[in-house]
């Protein structure tokens, strides 16, 4: 088995409130994070696929059709928005890294090739913060 | 005349923003700012990195105590950038575009009226991994 990780970045601007809560609660449970008027980050998105490199080409996946996919299913969603208010795929939902990136992962589970398995999202919120996903 | 040596302290905050010009319409904003003109914003992990020049202390070696360097940056920059939205909670933009050319001119105003005049000041933004500015300029 061979992974195969592209790497894509995007900025965006977001807020972890819960609106079922108050403010204080907001702001004991989330700290600075709360802030009511948005704060952002330099997200840094590692993909990995799995599979078998094909006989005829030797790729498990051709790189730039992994790297479309991440820009058509996340990037262009998601740079230079507010994932709190323009996301469709995050509405409703805390806008943590944990789900973020599995909210990455449902965009782009369904739609890899025959012989290409989604492995892992990783995601970074600061050079310091990150989280993965595998899909479980 | 005595040798002068740098000393540099690297710092971080997060924050959203937008790029917007209010005396422009919206096609204007768009064209010359595109998706950074995001009305509900986006946001960075920024990076400063501030420059100290002088000439080593005989007593101390030291240009500037880099814990107190440290301390004045917290003090007058992060608590003040760190987890805000530059356009609506930090006063300096109000009426100021914050791109990073902006931001980098503002943290170095703010930063030289807190340090020895003797020193010299330089100070480095990082807006994303591969753009940033520098003020001043040599």
């Amino acid at each position: 088995m061979i992974y195969l990780t592209r790497l894509e970045h995007f900025n965006a601007a977001h807020k972890l409130y819960n609106p079922g809560w108050d403010k204080e609660k907001n702001e004991a449970v989330f700290g600075k994070c709360a802030n009511e008027n948005w704060h952002g980050h330099n997200y840094e998105l590692y993909v990995t696929v799995k599979g078998q490199p094909s006989e005829e080409t030797g790729f498990l996946m051709d790189v730039r059709a992994l790297s479309q996919l991440i820009k058509e299913c996340v990037i262009e969603k998601l740079d230079h928005k507010n994932l709190n208010v323009d996301v469709e795929f995050l509405k409703g939902k805390m806008c943590s890294t944990e789900n973020l990136a599995k909210a990455i992962w449902e965009q782009l589970t369904s739609k890899m090739p025959a012989g290409a398995i989604l492995h892992c999202i990783k995601l970074y919120e600061t050079p310091r913060i990150y989280v993965e996903y595998f899909g479980e | 005349m005595e040798k002068k040596v740098s000393v540099y302290r690297k710092e971080h905050f997060n924050a959203a923003h937008r790029l917007h010009n209010a005396a422009w319409d919206e096609e204007t904003n768009n064209r010359v700012f595109g998706k950074c003109n995001n009305p509900n914003y986006h946001g960075h992990n920024y990076g400063i990195a501030v420059k100290v020049t002088g000439v080593p202390s005989p007593e101390t070696g030291f240009v500037i105590d880099l814990k107190l360097l440290s301390n004045i940056i917290h003090e007058h920059i992060l608590e003040k950038f760190d987890h805000k939205n530059l356009n609506l909670d930090v006063e300096e933009f109000a009426n100021l575009n914050p791109t990073a050319e902006n931001i980098v001119m503002v943290i170095y105003n703010i930063l030289r009226a807190q340090i020895d005049k003797q020193l010299d000041l330089q100070v480095r933004l990082y807006e994303t991994p591969r753009n940033f500015t520098e003020y001043p300029t040599d």
